[in-house]
């Protein structure tokens, strides 16, 4: 029966005051009945703009017709064809800016609920249905290596694997998942669902190198004399920036990646773990990200009494989410905006204990559409802090090609590819994700490893 | 998971041990580390390659028990497994067209030094060598050194084995007579290598400094292992671990080194506890 409802069906959460302490998942997901109420909201258009907008076009309207019929593993076996991170990104793409965007419904009322239906039907195949049921594959017994287990690797591997190739993934951390494992906390992405997605590739026969730096431990040339006929880098963006300022070094100031890599791969929330993290009961977060709302969010849970984030533009302007901005805002996660720190400063023993500001004030858009943050004169002010948490960008990683000179990359490090399947300038040779693009979104490096795993089909083929 | 084929006490506190890692020998140089994690709950701590050997296809770590992690790793025995073992990671150390160096070993950073020397000698380079330790029951590689070594220098602080005093007793009374050195290589405590670097910087004689910072990733992930040099901010990780030593902030590196000192001294407290019950 067609739901005329202009809003989305609601999405239960963790009641926000008891999110204080625990790095349990925040949004719950639908039951049976909320999926099927939602999934009556979809019209089933003819032209489905939704699969367009999705980097790995997923045949959307399909799928959420079988969540109608509550043929719950037929919905999840049509996501399965295209992607098989359906639970990893029902919880973190954004579908507002993708699928969600081009929705008919979307039109007069609020878009039909994708997200949260594609979490819906993995989840449910999860609990429902043994690990590894899937496809049928014709083995061709070529070796395709993967660098790098994050979103763009996997695609890449999960497309290959279906085509045949005997596929191995290089990771440089002793987990795989990449970011997903050591950037996305918990309490929005639990690590056993990465772990049950990876899990699914492992039991079709892709194999995983842990501990195994590609540039350091191997090189590309490496590779190719073991026997790999194609390699896909997809190595993401994890060099952190920092903004240069005075007192930087001071113990106390993480880069965002540090802080989140302690906190979500080395669980320094849970202690019967080694890893140590200083707390704090006032933490300032630099930045208006999803990794800075992680990072902010985080904070909270280990403790701080007090965390702020701290952004040069207005809250119009903040690069994340909303349904991030809305948890964090529910979480009193205090925002600083047209605020931009100057100086951080230390105490005797090299401790964060404050951190200098001025305030700004908007003026004419700049070149990236956004109005341009102005320093106000004579508006300097100190905020007492402990911590203070970087999180104004990464840039690629240069490991690799700095020991593989024939592979060029740009002016901020990003690896050149010559056309859209990720041809790089070495030959054989391909990446993808947040290594060609900088730091992106999940489902965009998801695409990208599609793309290029289709093009070493064609090379190989 | 990566077996220990070898293990051997150099001293009551320093561990020698030879982990098999195959794909880590690949491409390993003096000069750079691995990062292991003992268990799974455990830290990643980095630690110095100490040698390489290409036909049993191992990686030789020394260390000393400080904290919890190097206790753990210390209570493992050949045959035992490392849960993790990354490498090699950092750059290499540059070597290439010296003709005469001195070395400069404290302690158990003398385990560092060790590769460092063999290098140089294999290249006809001439290599002294100042080794110094608080005492002479601390002294370790004494008879590997002398393999790969023109000449020995030793130090004890308390004058208990060669030279009474410190490392930069012996350098300075060396460099009165002698400034021919093409480079100096300090590796040891951060006070050693400020000390030494502030002693060569009035000869002019250019000098490395191999730092041993936090880390977590030794990728450049994490920016956590960042030090001052001169004007800049490096990764420790990925632009090191060697610098000029003559640029470091050792007094800022020193601060930073002391970020966990109050939960590392309460984890190590607690698992030498539970070793006594």
């Amino acid at each position: 029966m067609k739901n005329l409802s202009l809003e989305k069906t609601k999405m239960p959460l963790l009641d926000s005051e008891k999110r204080q302490n625990t790095f349990c998942e925040v949004a719950l997901g639908y039951n049976l009945e909320d999926a099927v109420l939602e999934a009556n909201r979809c019209l089933e258009c003819k032209h489905k703009p939704c699969v367009d907008a999705c980097p790995v076009h997923i045949d959307i309207p399909s799928f959420i017709h079988e969540i109608k019929e509550e043929n719950l593993e037929k919905a999840y076996q049509i996501i399965l064809n295209e992607s098989m991170l359906p639970a990893v990104c029902g919880r973190v793409c954004p579908q507002e800016n993708q699928c969600e965007k081009v929705c008919v419904r979307g039109i007069k009322g609020e878009s039909v609920a994708i997200g949260r239906l594609e979490r819906f039907a993995a989840d449910y195949h999860y609990e429902h249905s043994e690990l590894g049921c899937g496809f049928e594959i014709n083995r061709n017994h070529k070796k395709v290596a993967i660098v790098g287990s994050g979103p763009a690797g996997l695609s890449c591997a999960c497309q290959l694997l279906k085509l045949g190739y005997d596929i191995t993934i290089f990771e440089a951390l002793h987990m795989p998942g990449g970011v997903l494992v050591y950037g996305i906390p918990e309490f929005r992405l639990p690590k056993a669902i990465v772990e049950k997605e990876i899990q699914q590739l492992m039991i079709h026969g892709v194999k995983l190198k842990t501990n195994t730096v590609i540039g350091k431990t191997l090189y590309l040339e490496d590779l190719f004399a073991d026997g790999y006929k194609a390699i896909f880098i997809g190595t993401g963006a994890g060099l952190p920036q920092f903004l240069n300022l005075p007192g930087e070094t001071l113990n106390g100031v993480y880069s965002a990646n540090e802080f989140l890599t302690r906190v979500n791969l080395m669980k320094a929330y849970d202690l019967t773990y080694d890893t140590p993290i200083y707390k704090g009961q006032i933490v300032s977060v630099v930045g208006g990200g999803n990794v800075a709302m992680d990072a902010a969010r985080a904070a909270l849970r280990l403790g701080a009494k007090e965390v702020h984030i701290i952004y040069r533009r207005s809250m119009e302007e903040l690069p994340a989410r909303k349904e991030e901005i809305e948890h964090a805002k529910e979480e009193n996660i205090v925002f600083d905006i047209l605020t931009n720190p100057v100086e951080i400063l230390g105490n005797e023993t090299g401790f964060v204990r404050s951190v200098k500001c001025m305030k700004m004030e908007l003026g004419q858009p700049d070149q990236s559409g956004r109005r341009r943050p102005i320093p106000i004169e004579d508006s300097l002010f100190e905020m007492k802090t402990d911590v203070v948490i970087i999180a104004v960008g990464t840039t690629p990683n240069p490991l690799i090609s700095q020991t593989s000179s024939d592979l060029k990359t740009n002016e901020k490090g990003c690896i050149i590819t010559k056309d859209d399947s990720g041809l790089t300038t070495k030959a054989h040779v391909y990446a993808g994700g947040d290594t060609v693009t900088g730091a992106a979104t999940v489902i965009e490096a998801m695409g990208a490893g599609k793309k290029s795993a289709l093009a070493i089909h064609k090379l190989l083929s | 998971m990566y077996k220990i084929i070898y293990k051997k006490s150099l001293t009551p506190t320093i561990t020698l041990m030879k982990v098999l890692a195959p794909d880590v020998t690949r491409h390993a140089k003096a000069g750079q580390f691995i990062i292991l994690r003992v268990d799974e709950k455990g830290e990643r701590i980095p630690l110095t390659i100490a040698d390489i050997d290409h036909a049993l296809k191992s990686v030789t770590i020394i260390f000393q028990v400080v904290g919890k992690t190097t206790y753990l790793l210390n209570m493992l025995s050949e045959g035992d497994d490392i849960l993790d073992f990354v490498g090699p990671l950092g750059k290499p150390t540059e070597i290439e067209n010296l003709k005469k160096v001195l070395v400069i070993g404290g302690g158990v950073g003398s385990a560092i030094a060790y590769p460092l020397c063999k290098a140089l000698f294999e290249q006809n380079t001439q290599v002294e060598l100042i080794l110094g330790f608080k005492s002479k029951d601390q002294i370790i590689l004494k008879e590997a050194f002398e393999t790969v070594t023109n000449h020995q220098y030793m130090t004890t602080d308390d004058g208990s084995y060669g030279e009474k005093g410190f490392v930069t007793d012996q350098l300075n009374k060396i460099l009165k007579k002698d400034q021919s050195y093409d480079h100096v290589f300090a590796i040891g405590p951060i006070p050693m290598m400020k000390a030494v670097s502030d002693m060569t910087k009035n000869y002019q004689i250019p000098t490395t400094v191999s730092l041993n910072p936090i880390m977590i990733d030794g990728t450049g992930m994490c920016g956590g292992c960042r030090v001052k040099v001169g004007d800049g901010i490096k990764f420790a990780c990925v632009d090191g671990p060697d610098f000029d030593g003559h640029q470091v902030d050792y007094d800022a590196l020193l601060k930073r080194n002391m970020a966990y000192r109050l939960k590392e001294q309460k984890d190590f407290e607690d698992v030498l506890k539970r070793g006594e019950a």
